[in-house]
Order: C-alpha cells, then structure tokens, then sequence
C-alpha cells in the first residue's frame, strides 16, 4: 500500500531506519486518520485486540483482560508522533554522510513533509490541517525566536543597528509595495479572472510576502557559516521586519473591507508602526528586567531558574500579541536584556541548561515547521495560476535586489565600513521567505479575500523557490565569491583586553575631538549600567565585578571544566600545546635580591612540618563521589558561592606560592605524569568545605589558604575539586581517599612519603618545577 | 587679511597632504585646539588633564601621554614634548581616520601596522622595543583602576596569564629555563590580528562646520 519513493541504498543501517521510518510512518497515517474515522481504526488493529474487542459485543462479557481506547490519548499521543517524526528525521539525515552537506537541512524536511501528506492522501484519509496558523504563532515559532535573542551577538548586533533598521523598515515597506503596485498592474493587463483583485489585496499579498522569514534564514545561514557582519544582517533585518509586517498586515486587512486607504489612514499607519515596534522592545524589556530581578534571589533554588528565564520570555511574547504588539521583537529584547544580568545570577548547571533547552526546543520546532509546510503543501486548497505564481516569484527576487542595492549605497555613506558588492549580493541573496508568511496568509478569512487560494499557491511557490534553490546554492556561491568566514577562534585574554581598551582610548580620543559620538554614549550607557541597574539586578558580589575580571573568571572556569572533561588531564585541551610556563615569564631574581623581596618570613622545619601534617590530613578527606541527583539535594553548589571568594584566594595563593618558590623551599613533590590515576585523585583531593571548616581550627591561617598552593598552578585542580566535591556528601566515607603509593603524586598529600624524601624534592626543584608548572598552561588562552 | 588666509590655506594644504584629514576636518580640529589651548599656540598636558569628560576614564594618563609621545609623530625621535602644536595634535589624531571604501590590501596592512603601532607605543613606555611583564601589568592594571581593589588583585593575574598567552602564541617550545623577555611587535601584531584594528581603531571626524561647538559639545 506505501510505495516507497526513496531510494533504498545498500547499506545494511540505512535500509534498516528506513524501514524503522516507513513503519512509523505507517503507524502515524493510521492514527492521524482516525481523527476522521474512528471504525476504520478500529478495525486496523491487530489481531491480539480483536479479542477484546469482540467481548465488547457479548452481554456478560470476561474482565477485559486488554483493551483499545484510543481516544483518551489521542491527541497527545498524535503530538509525541509527530515529535517523534521529525526527530528521527533529522537523525537520519545526518546517518547519510553526503546529503547533508549538499542539501540543507530544511529542503529535506520540506520534502519528507511532502511524502508524509502524500502517504496520507494515498492512504484515503484527510490531510490533519497541521498548520494552524494559532499553534505555529503560540508554539513553534517562540522558542526559534528565543533561541536566536538570548543568543543575540550584542556587540555586532548594536554596531550595525542603523543598518539592519535600514534594511529591515525602509526595505521590507520598498518590496511590499514594490511587489503588491506591480503585481496589480500585471493583473489588470491580463484578461483573465485577476482582473478581479482589487489594489488592496494585492498590496496586502504583497506585503506578507515580502519580510524576510528569521526561520528559513536561521536554517540556511547557520551552515554556511559566513561572517559575523553579514550574518548579523540579514538575520537581524528578519527579526526586525516583524514590526513592519505586522502593521501592514493589519492595516491592509482593515481597510481591505473598507475599499481605501485615505491620508490620514497612512498617518496612523506609521504612528501605528512606531507604537508596534516600540511598544514591543518596551514590554520585552520590561519582562527582561523582572526576569532578571527574579534571578538575583534564586541561589537557593537553581533547580527552577532556567524556568523563569523560559516563562518571562513567552509571557512577553503572549503580553504583546494581546496588544496586537510586535512579539518577536518582544521576545528578542526580552533576552538580550535579561541575558546579562541572568548570566551573572545562576549557576553554571542553569545556564547549560537554558542553553540546551532553547537549542533542542527551537531545533524540533524548527523541524516541525518545515515538515508542516510539506504537509501543508499537500494539503491545499491550490489554485494555480501560471501568470500570477510566476510574475510573483520574478517580482520578489527583483523587488530584492534593487532594494538591497538602493538601500546600500545610501546607507554607505553613513558607514565607515562599507558594504562592498560582495556583501550586497549575499544579503540579496539571503532573503529567504519561510512560514510566517505561509501562516499570515493562512489567517486570511476566505469571505473577505476571495483570492486566498491563490495567494497560498503563489506563497507556497516563492517559499519553495527561495528555500530550494536559493537554500541550497547559497553554500557553493559562498565558497565560489570567496565570501570571508566566520572567525571559528575563541576570544583570547589578549584580544579581551585590548578590546576594552580600545574602547576606553576611543572614548577619550572623542572627548579630547570634542564630540560626543558613539563611543561616548556606549561609555555613557555602561556606567549608568554599573553604577545603578547592576547593583539592583545583580546579586551579591558580581555586581562590581567589572567585566574583563568576568571574562577572565568564566575563561578559567571553561578551561577548568575541559579539563575535568576530558579526564583529569590527561589530554590538555589546549589548541596550541606548548610548553611555555609561568617560569618563563617571571623575571628571573637573582639570589642577592632575594631577601628584599620576601614578603614572607621564612619558613622554620618545624612550620614545614605542620604544613606538610595538615596538607595530608586535608588532602585525604574527599575525593570522587557518587553522585546520585536527588533534585532535593541539588542544593547550591558550594564552589559556586565560594567561587569568588576562592578565585580571590587563589590570587593570593599564586602570590604566595611565588615567594615561597623563590625562597627555594618547596612544599611539593614532584608531579606525576599527567595520566597517572594518583594524579586524578590527587587533583580531587581537597574539598572546598574544607577551606571554611578548616580556617578556625587552624593556627596558620595563611597556609590554610594555601591548602591549594602546592599544587601550585591550581586554579584548574581548585575548580576541578570544586565540580567533583559538589555534592555535601558525608565526608566519613572516605576510602583511601589518596593511595598514592607512586613516587609521584601531586601535592604534598602523602602520609607514606618520608621526611627525607621531601627534603630531597625540596633541594631539587629543576625540571619538575616545570612540570607542575605545566599544568599552569590549560586555562590560559 | 587677505594674505593671512591665503597662509592658513597653504598652511591647511600641508596638513592635509601629512595627516589626510579634509580641509573642513583640520578646520574644525583647529577650532576645538583653540579652545583648549585657551587660544594660544600650544597646549600642555594640564590642558588636557581639564577636560571633564576625561575624568572618568580609567586610561586618561595614558591617552594624555600618547599625544605628547614623539614617537607618534612619524617621525623616528624618541621621547617626549612639553607642549605640542597643532600640526602635532592633528599627527596624533591622524591615528584613527577611519578606512576608505577604495583600500587595496596593501593599504589596509600598512594602515593596521600603523594603529597597532600606536597601541604599541602606548604600551611600550619605557620605549626598549618591548612590552615587558610589568608593562603589560600596568596596563591591565590602570584599565581595572577604577574598580576597586578587586581589580588591582585580579589585574596581576590576568596579565600574567595574558602575557603566557602571547608566549604560546608566539613562541611555543621554550625551554624551562628560557626567559620571554617581553612583547615584541611582531607578537603584538600577531595575537591581536583577529581584532582587526583597521576598521575598529577610528573615530568619526566632523566634517560639518560646527560654529556653535562649545565646551566640547558638538551641536551636529
């Protein structure tokens, strides 16, 4: 009954989720049809239920032991189905090694779309109207839209926003127009039934299909991976047309009934476009700033804080759609606002979890639209018209690049970066149409806009068009045009500095010009920003922090935790290896400066000794635990809120470990080779409970700091143990926490290892020094 | 009067070919020089020190310092003025004329040396051709001064950990008991080469006749 119109390679795995598919899809027509006839279902079932199903019939029927009732689960059942489908779609297509570097990903699921409605239509049953316009407006597209504005690139985004408004307002209202006058004029000079649609219409049809679709250009551009600058374009011009859309939309459908659109009807069309579009940044900040407040007092509940982030960003959404607002323009200043002060508020397990979150979410809705579109598509109601479907496609890649082209060279002269003609023909050529404006026409009442079929026919062409052919040929003129890439490199420390301070030098450049430009207000706007909204929205001692000590801190702990990934060190995940130390870098002393420059008195053997006894019995509590999430008693991670306090100490550590480096006593013992097992748990060892339990029981209130120092360059084992000794767990089930029997082992901590063994580390600090200098290198750019 | 303004306009003609600002530029520049200079013909660093706008700027020192810097007048001379003219201002400012469309490559790495060059000087205070470890600390430490002592506690270990940066982008075999003496430019261009310096490092210089511009203030 399914003919099978897909290939069947050879290949034993492909064939055999292919069959996994064709019988998902078998099991998907079946319940899909039985929203419009329930028998038919019933009598599809397998034999094992018939049994039951005939005891319905008898009058004293047996307990039945197993029965069907499809109908209590129906529609969530339908739901996890379709999920489910595009899941193992986009699985398979990234199993099939060429496809998905030929063929972006959203023309494969257009097409599976397509062959899932045509199985359903084969199969007799009526295509299940799956592209709701309500459910693609409140459920698909909020998450893709959240996704991209929490993750907005700020900087670029900002830079460029003169641009991408340009682009965005006077270029969408140019193809509406453009589109909709031209396309009326082509109708009237036919003699055919299109002499029947009024201007109106199709200014409408006109300005729904001209905005740029966020969707369509998310899916092209993120695997052509083109530079920041042209990314940043084209993608901010779709999120900021929303706002246009929306008013023209509106303002055609209103008056569509009324027969004209007067003067003053204009007039508030663009009052109507400012409050839209204002009204709209206005709201998402607003939620932003409350989701932001919201997380500066959730250090005691992190389960829940990536939900807040979640649900102030959909009730700004939902808050602006109720006032006919711009939503999308809500949700991406909802996140961009509240991004920084959230990210300075929770914990790092939040904010991976945020992350994946919004990428799986926007990712299956993302899958979901395009298969919708196909089915859609199938769907109907069609109604062909070879002039008007042609004249519109023509229409819009004109409409285009005369557009981009007018509006570049305007816009260059206000640019100190030019936009050369390269650029120009990739933001062209980037402007893909996608759902939303399938979903707009859709909304259209058929009572009103006798055309709609057409339209969607005429909709659905264009978005076939600029997604197939325009998706998939993007890729090789990228690479034909020599189109600059996208800097893969992470930012360094160097280049972080040297931003800032740039910053800093043109700010001042501009005040001694005498002119207040742009670098003046940013300086402006950041020290408003420090001074009064990070204090309210930041909690505790990360409000002063100022922002290079933030990036230096984060690029720790990531380089801390790859560390801890990839097994305890045993590879170091640096991109240059190089065996270059802090020993290289610090001035050598020579032995005469040295006791000018001690700001510690020397340590006495005795004091060594006690040293040494409290390191061992520091080091031998804690080590690796099981951890068994409990979500009760994922209670705020101790290196969390210790973090900062520790990063200070640490500094002081690093100090300390220097002078007494130089003092030529060392605490330590040679390092182990990295991959040593005594050296994983040697780099557990301490526990950061220990620090605070410790520091009162103490007499040497400044070795205790130094409980870390002897595995010197140790920001990476601190944090290290910090991740491993997070849980508050009973510190009495310790096992031989450090059985480092090796000669070698990190950190002083061995009970078996003997004065004299010591004293000979101690004289002997050459190339272990190194060594354990070594492991300085991982969290350094 | 008639010859004196034939002179400013050679006088104008020559700054132009030296630094490439327009004649309306260096006008306009000119204009705000008087006004700092309080109408004479040199400023010192007081003048500047009393810009008011400048106060909260945690590199003020430095900047003041870049302009009096012979080293940035293109000229091969150490050291540094007590007071500057014009024409050494505009040669300072020359620095961060923004790129033009027309630029071939060649243009655009000679123009990059020349604002990292800058950068460089800034940096490089004792002019030995490097930029040496307590150099770099001054620099992350002054750009952290105005935040307390947090920043001057962090500031050491971030430049530390900066400058390891630059040695293993550089130079990344070293012997232990090598010393990497200090930044050269060479590294200095190398690691900050994905910052792009030519099409960052500018500011938008008026080329409207601002009559009106007071104390700073640019009415445009």
């Amino acid at each position: 009954m399914l003919s099978r119109s897909r290939p069947g390679k050879g290949v034993l795995e492909q064939a055999l989720l292919l069959l996994v598919v064709v019988v998902l899809l078998q099991g998907s027509v079946l319940p899909l049809g039985a929203v419009s006839s329930p028998d038919i279902s019933h009598q599809d079932r397998k034999d094992e239920h018939a049994v039951a199903i005939h005891s319905h019939n008898i009058t004293k029927k047996p307990f039945p032991v197993l029965s069907v009732d499809y109908q209590n689960i129906q529609t969530p059942f339908e739901i996890a189905l379709w999920v489910l489908l595009a899941s193992l779609m986009k699985l398979g297509f990234h199993l099939i090694p060429r496809l998905s570097s030929i063929v972006p990903e959203s023309c494969l699921l257009i097409v599976v779309g397509l062959l899932v409605g045509g199985f359903i239509r084969l199969a007799g049953e009526q295509v299940p109207p799956v592209l709701d316009s309500r459910l693609f407006f409140l459920c698909l597209l909020p998450p893709i839209i959240l996704d991209a504005g929490y993750f907005l690139p700020i900087r670029p985004f900002m830079e460029n926003v003169g641009t991408i408004l340009m682009f965005a307002v006077v270029g969408t209202l140019w193809n509406a127009f453009f589109i909709g006058g031209l396309l009326y004029a082509v109708c009237q000079i036919q003699p055919s039934e299109l002499n029947q649609l009024e201007l109106l219409h199709c200014l409408l049809f006109g300005s729904i299909i001209s905005a740029v679709d966020p969707v369509a250009v998310l899916a092209v551009f993120e695997e052509i991976h083109i530079n920041e600058l042209l990314h940043i374009l084209v993608f901010g011009e779709s999120l900021l047309n929303d706002a246009v859309t929306v008013v023209l939309y509106h303002l055609f459908e209103e008056f569509s009934g009324a027969g004209e659109v007067t003067v003053l009807d204009g007039f508030l069309g663009i009052i109507s476009f400012l409050v839209v579009a204002l009204g709209g940044v206005l709201v998402g900040a607003i939620y932003g700033i409350l989701a932001a407040f919201t997380s500066r007092f959730t250090s005691h509940t992190r389960v829940i804080e990536p939900l807040f982030v979640f649900l102030y960003s959909y009730m700004a959404y939902l808050s602006s759609e109720m006032f006919h607002l711009s939503g999308i323009m809500a949700l991406i200043s909802c996140g961009a606002v509240m991004r920084p002060y959230v990210e300075a508020n929770i914990s790092h397990k939040s904010h991976t979890t945020i992350k994946y979150f919004l990428k799986m979410w926007s990712s299956v809705s993302e899958t979901l639209i395009f298969i919708f579109l196909g089915v859609a598509t199938v769907d109907g109601p069609h109604a062909w018209n070879w002039t008007f479907v042609t004249v519109t496609v023509i229409l819009c890649l004109v409409a285009r690049v005369i557009g981009v082209v007018g509006l570049t060279f305007v816009i260059n002269k206000f640019r100190i970066v030019k936009l050369t003609t390269k650029d120009q023909f990739i933001v062209a050529y980037g402007g893909l149409r996608g759902a939303i404006a399938f979903s707009l026409c859709f909304l259209l009442k058929k009572e009103h806009f006798p055309k709609r079929e057409l339209f969607l026919t005429a909709i659905i062409t264009v978005i076939f068009f600029t997604v197939f052919v325009q998706g998939m040929t993007i890729k090789p003129l990228v690479e034909l045009l020599a189109v600059k890439k996208k800097q893969e490199a992470k930012r360094s420390i160097n280049e972080e500095i040297h931003t800032q301070f740039l910053d800093h030098l043109l700010t001042g450049i501009e005040d001694i010009c005498g002119h207040y430009g742009h670098h003046h207000w940013k300086d402006k706007l950041n020290r408003f920003n420090k001074k009064y909204v990070k204090k309210c929205l930041i909690a505790g001692e990360r409000s002063k922090e100022p922002q290079l000590i933030a990036f230096y801190h984060k690029m720790e702990m990531k380089q801390a935790i790859e560390l801890v990934e990839s097994g305890g060190g045993s590879k170091l995940p640096s991109a240059n290896p190089s065996t270059i130390s802090m020993q290289n870098i610090q001035p050598k002393k020579s032995a005469a400066a040295k006791p000018a420059e001690r700001a510690l008195p020397q340590l006495s053997k005795g004091r060594e000794e006690e040293i040494r006894k409290i390191l061992r019995g520091n080091l031998q509590r804690t080590r690796q635990r099981l951890r068994s999430y409990n979500r009760h008693t994922l209670v705020a991670d101790p290196y969390e809120d210790g973090l900062n306090n520790l990063l200070l100490k640490k500094q002081k550590v690093i100090e300390l470990e220097k002078k007494i480096k130089q003092m030529n006593t060392y605490l330590t013992v040679p390092a182990a080779p990295p991959d040593s097992p005594t050296m994983c748990r040697a780099r557990l060892a301490s526990d950061p409970q220990a620090y605070s339990v410790k520091s009162t029981s103490d007499d040497l209130p400044t070795i205790q700091v130094d409980l870390a120092s002897p595995q010197s360059p140790d920001s990476v084992h601190l944090l290290d143990e910090f991740k491993k000794g997070e849980q508050k767990r009973q510190k009495e089930e310790e096992d031989q926490g450090l059985v480092m029997k090796a000669p070698t082992g990190v950190g002083d901590s061995d009970g078996s290892r003997d004065q004299q063994k010591l004293q000979r580390c101690l004289s002997d600090p050459g190339p272990k020094a190194e060594e354990e200098e070594e492991e300085d290198e991982p969290f350094l750019p | 009067m008639g010859t004196t303004q034939t002179r400013s306009e050679n006088k104008y003609d020559d700054l132009v070919t030296k630094t490439g600002f327009s004649p309306e530029q260096i006008k306009n520049l000119h204009k705000r020089f008087q006004q700092l200079s309080e109408n004479e013909e040199t400023i010192s660093k007081e003048h500047l020190h009393s810009i008011p706008a400048l106060a909260n700027n945690p590199i003020k020192k430095q900047i003041i310092d870049a302009f009096f810097d012979k080293r940035n007048q293109h000229q091969d001379e150490v050291g540094s003025f007590q007071e500057i003219g014009f024409e050494q201002f505009l040669m300072v400012l020359s620095h961060f004329r923004p790129p033009t469309l027309k630029m071939s490559e060649e243009d655009k790495a000679r123009i990059r040396k020349e604002k990292l060059r800058f950068l460089f000087n800034m940096h490089d205070t004792d002019n030995d051709g490097t930029i040496t470890l307590a150099e770099y600390r001054k620099v992350v430490e002054e750009l952290l001064s105005k935040s307390g002592t947090m920043g001057i506690e962090a500031a050491k270990a971030i430049a530390d950990a900066a400058m390891l940066g630059v040695a293993s982008t550089n130079v990344p075999h070293m012997k232990p008991d090598e010393f990497y003496e200090g930044i050269t430019f060479e590294h200095f261009e190398q690691i900050l080469k994905g910052l792009e310096m030519e099409t960052r490092m500018h500011i938008r210089f008026m080329d409207v006749n601002t009559t009106t511009m007071r104390c700073g203030k640019s009415t445009s």
